[in-house]
């Protein structure tokens, strides 16, 4: 059995079936064309960023929105624009990271509790339900603190923070794949409890699972931020959005755009990710599947 | 009925809360450094130090450590702040009411708005009006927290004037942060009560209502209402943990005392007995609160109450 | 004297016409079978009487609906209100989901004694054992403090009847009852259905797909089919002497039991949905006697006896036995 293909398959069915359709309504378009046009910005920040980010000039603090500064300088006199780019790249690639991690590991704790049962699966699922209950920010300030700040340990506390999500996803996916008619016809044909994993669970199961992914790193964004507002995230002069409205609340009442932009970056990309992730769900038609979380 | 299953809610609730405190308890020693010199203030002397290990027995193994500071929390020992020198118990007695305070309003503001919003939304059959109500949703659930905080400031505070910056002097002091973490909440209870009764509509049930002569009204409160407010409990137990979440963030953006404000600063100090004793009480909040949603809902749906869990 | 009368009523939903030209009477003590395949517009025409087509996304285009004289369609919907459950009376199919599964049935059924006929709480909880002695439901007390899903369908279906019964109505519609009872209940819920019309002198309309069902209580049958009155007429007339190519075919699908070799007959073709109803008359796609006239021309109705058909060429004995 080769993995490898498998995977592909999966994936190719996924995106054929999946990406077409989300972006075809109006919705679909303009939100996923944000996030794609994001994505590339990210990307490209070093190439598309007026300034450079951690460029100071005192002379020229807290200048309003204008010319050149398009979205005005900070107290140290970096532009704003330039930080809020070069932020969505620190912002996207911890959360991504943050919730592959997590998937991955989320999905093999819930599948094998899904898929072993009896006393395994309630230990697993009594300390994720626990977890669950908590506020994400909770969890994550707890493992900072255990941990220190920074980029690295920010990555862990959001993907311990939605691990608890994905477990249970994947769990009740599992359970409830289990209970079909084909798979106790793949046991009685005496397969392997690992075959019967990889190839029929999985694939079936991992279409809600992507699309929740998907959503959690809006979520994991928010997190980041939160986290870097309380100055433990990324570290300076790493900018990042989260830690820019931090520094800016100090200068609240004199340049309240070094505030504001951050965070109407961070609250377009979630709508984005989230109306997105509807018409993904909408597209797949998991609606269903996805009560059970 | 419902005794017999608060009970074994109750039963259920030992294994979790028993890991609970265990994990709080571990994280001490999971810091890095000696964990006795992590509950020390800097530059105590070898008499203070030894006097906390007696106190403690943290010369003892890690299981009878354990049971001693469990013991101690029963009786209402928290240990001794590092940083400000006094019994945790005090800084907890202290700070609590103003969480209380503003959770408790919030989750009033919230399930009322909420369920009004979700309401009018469901039953009046006005597309703008839904349309704003979505979009009034997602932007609740979306938004970052301290970020609403910091421009409700801005506008209210600064701008106008109408509401003081920081601190928790007044009800004027609590408008904003319970708005802030209103937002959110007003948003969650309406999307659940929105789908809700668009759901129950459906029900056949409902056509027989109707057959039966019954007015609109009627039907929406003594029997629509009834099933949308199942899900709205249910969510509002689960999320206790997350309106104190929300708590945490406001309360240290708007400077407000609180347990939130509290456990932030210990982190940042690394005042660790106050750490783990505010850790320990947002956990039983949130039991507890998982426990009343729980049996609420047996309360509410006699279905629940005849499955053995 | 008929209590319930239905004249050329025309439903429509948006721009699609589900019922056209339905008309039929049912007098006290009688009972009126209203048959037809899944789809037919059965159901329609009972929610339409019943006043619930808003309900719906639905609106009645065209004809009167008369009750004790009065015509339906033009009563404001307080007025209506009046009148549902408490003159008219309605039983749905499904018993399992008819119930509001959050509150015990006790006070579902007082509800209705309540609200029509004034009473107290106490006088209405009274009232509600009564109903449910006559519709032997042993113990009627205890199960009123019960909650729908501790009962079986059957129970809990005549705890429906009872509902559509609290207020003393005139007219009771009862939508296939029985459909989704098992076949022993199903007996005890008919044979119920027609003591009660006798004893009470209630007008009764039945709506079902079961033809014998029919044969056994009905005193006149309206045969339905895609959304019109195809054959209308007493259930002897009916049934010994069918006039419509639809409902010979009908009467021709009744398994007749251990007679031997006997082939099932079935009808050809399927039912028509909503969005595509044939021009003219709506069998002519699936009937042996269709000629040209019958794809131009909406058939009118053609009295023979004491029944009426909706056919250019109505004649008994157009089915052959197979």
């Amino acid at each position: 059995m080769k993995t490898s293909s498998m995977t592909a398959r999966t994936l190719d069915a996924f995106a054929r079936m999946s990406i077409g359709r989300a972006f075809a309504s109006g919705i679909g378009m303009v939100a996923g064309g944000f996030l794609v046009l994001l994505v590339l910005v990210a990307i490209f920040a070093p190439w598309i960023a007026p300034f450079d980010y951690a460029a100071q000039n005192l002379m020229n603090a807290n200048a309003p929105p204008g010319w050149p500064h398009l979205l005005g300088t900070d107290e140290f006199g970096r532009d704003v624009l330039s930080r809020v780019i070069f932020g969505a790249r620190t912002s996207l690639s911890v959360s991504a990271t943050a919730i592959a991690i997590s998937m991955a590991a989320g999905m093999t704790l819930g599948a094998a509790a899904g898929y072993f049962g009896g006393f395994f699966e309630r230990a697993v699922m009594t300390v994720v339900d626990l977890t669950w209950s908590f506020p994400d920010i909770l969890i994550a300030l707890i493992f900072v603190a255990i941990i220190g700040p920074g980029l690295t340990s920010t990555t862990f506390a959001i993907a311990i923070a939605y691990l608890a999500q994905f477990t249970r996803l994947t769990r009740a996916q599992i359970v409830r794949l289990k209970r079909e008619t084909f798979i106790e016809a793949t046991i009685n044909l005496g397969a392997k409890p690992s075959h019967i994993l990889l190839r029929h669970l999985m694939p079936n199961a991992i279409a809600p699972v992507i699309v929740v992914g998907m959503l959690a790193i809006g979520d994991g964004i928010v997190l980041e931020a939160t986290l870097g507002f309380f100055g433990l995230g990324a570290q300076p002069p790493t900018p990042s959005w989260g830690a820019m409205m931090s520094s800016g609340t100090a200068q609240l009442f004199l340049s309240p755009w070094v505030i504001i932009f951050p965070g109407v970056a961070v609250a377009v990309t979630v709508i984005a990710v989230n109306l997105f992730g509807d018409e993904l769900i909408r597209a797949l038609d998991i609606r269903d599947r996805l009560r059970g979380s | 009925m419902i005794l017999r299953y608060t009970a074994q809610r109750l039963l259920m609730l030992i294994p979790v809360s028993f890991s609970t405190s265990v994990v709080i308890f571990m994280i001490v020693y999971l810091l890095p450094g000696d964990p006795i010199d992590n509950l020390l203030r800097v530059g105590s002397s070898p008499e203070d130090r030894a006097e906390l290990v007696a106190q403690y027995g943290l010369d003892r193994s890690l299981v009878v450590q354990y049971f001693v500071w469990i013991g101690n929390m029963f009786q209402g020992e928290f240990g001794q702040a590092i940083v400000l020198r006094r019994p945790v118990a005090d800084l907890i007695a202290q700070n609590l009411p103003y969480s209380l305070t503003l959770g408790g309003l919030a989750f009033l503001f919230s399930s009322t708005v909420g369920m009004a919003l979700g309401t009018l939304s469901a039953m009046v059959r006005n597309p703008v009006l839904d349309r704003f109500v979505r979009g009034f949703i997602l932007l609740g659930s979306t938004v970052p927290g301290f970020w609403l905080a910091l421009l409700l400031i801005l506008f209210f505070s600064v701008n106008l004037g109408w509401f003081p910056v920081s601190g928790a002097r007044g009800w004027e002091s609590l408008v904003l942060p319970v708005l802030t973490i209103g937002f959110g909440g007003v948003a969650l209870v309406a999307r659940v009560t929105r789908v809700a009764l668009l759901d129950v509509q459906r029900e056949d049930f409902v056509t027989l209502l109707h057959a039966k002569g019954l007015s609109s009204g009627a039907i929406l409160f003594r029997h629509l209402m009834p099933h949308a407010l199942l899900p709205v409990v249910t969510i509002l137990a689960l999320r206790i943990g997350w309106i104190l979440g929300g708590a945490v963030t406001v309360e240290f953006v708007f400077g407000r005392p609180g347990l939130g404000s509290l456990l932030i600063r210990a982190l940042g100090q690394r005042d660790y007995p106050v750490v783990q004793a505010c850790l320990l009480m947002l956990a039983l909040a949130v039991m507890l609160g998982t426990l009343i949603g729980d049996v609420a809902q047996a309360a509410m749906d006699p279905r629940i109450r005849e499955k053995k869990s | 004297m008929s209590m319930l009368e239905v004249r050329d009523l025309g439903v429509a939903f948006g721009a699609v016409q589900p019922l056209s030209d339905v008309s039929f009477s049912v007098g006290k003590g009688e009972t009126l079978g209203l048959v037809g395949e899944s789809g037919s517009g059965k159901s329609l025409t009972a929610m339409s009487v019943m006043g619930l087509l808003p309900l719906i996304g639905g609106r009645i285009t065209a004809g009167a609906v008369e009750f004790d004289g009065q015509d339906l369609t033009k009563l404001p919907e307080k007025a209506y209100r009046k009148l549902r459950g408490g003159r008219i009376g309605l039983i749905t199919q499904n018993p399992m989901t008819s119930l509001d599964p959050l509150q015990k049935i006790g006070p579902q059924v007082d509800a209705v004694a309540v609200l029509h006929l004034r009473m107290t709480r106490a006088e209405a909880r009274a009232r509600t054992v009564e109903i449910l002695g006559t519709l032997r439901i042993p113990e009627p007390a205890l199960i009123c403090e019960r909650y729908p899903h501790q009962m079986s369908g059957g129970m809990k279906q005549r705890i429906v009847i009872a509902m559509a019964l609290a207020a003393n109505p005139a007219v009771l519609i009862a939508d296939e009852p029985t459909t989704a009872l098992d076949v022993t209940v199903q007996a005890q819920i008919i044979r119920l259905l027609d003591d009660l019309v006798k004893s009470r002198d209630l007008a009764l309309v039945l709506i079902t797909h079961d033809m014998s069902v029919v044969a056994q209580v009905c005193d006149k049958v309206v045969v339905m089919y895609a959304g019109r009155a195809v054959e209308r007429g007493s259930v002897e007339a009916i049934f010994e002497r069918p006039r419509h190519p639809y409902t010979q075919a009908l009467i021709g699908c009744i398994p007749r039991g251990l007679e031997g070799t006997e082939r099932l007959t079935g009808i050809e073709g399927t039912v028509p949905t909503v969005m595509n109803y044939p021009s003219g008359c709506p069998f002519h796609p699936r009937c042996p006697r269709a000629e040209p006239i019958c794809a131009r021309e909406v058939p009118a109705f053609s009295t023979g006896g004491d029944s009426a058909a909706a056919c250019h060429f109505a004649e008994v004995g157009h089915a052959k036995p197979a």
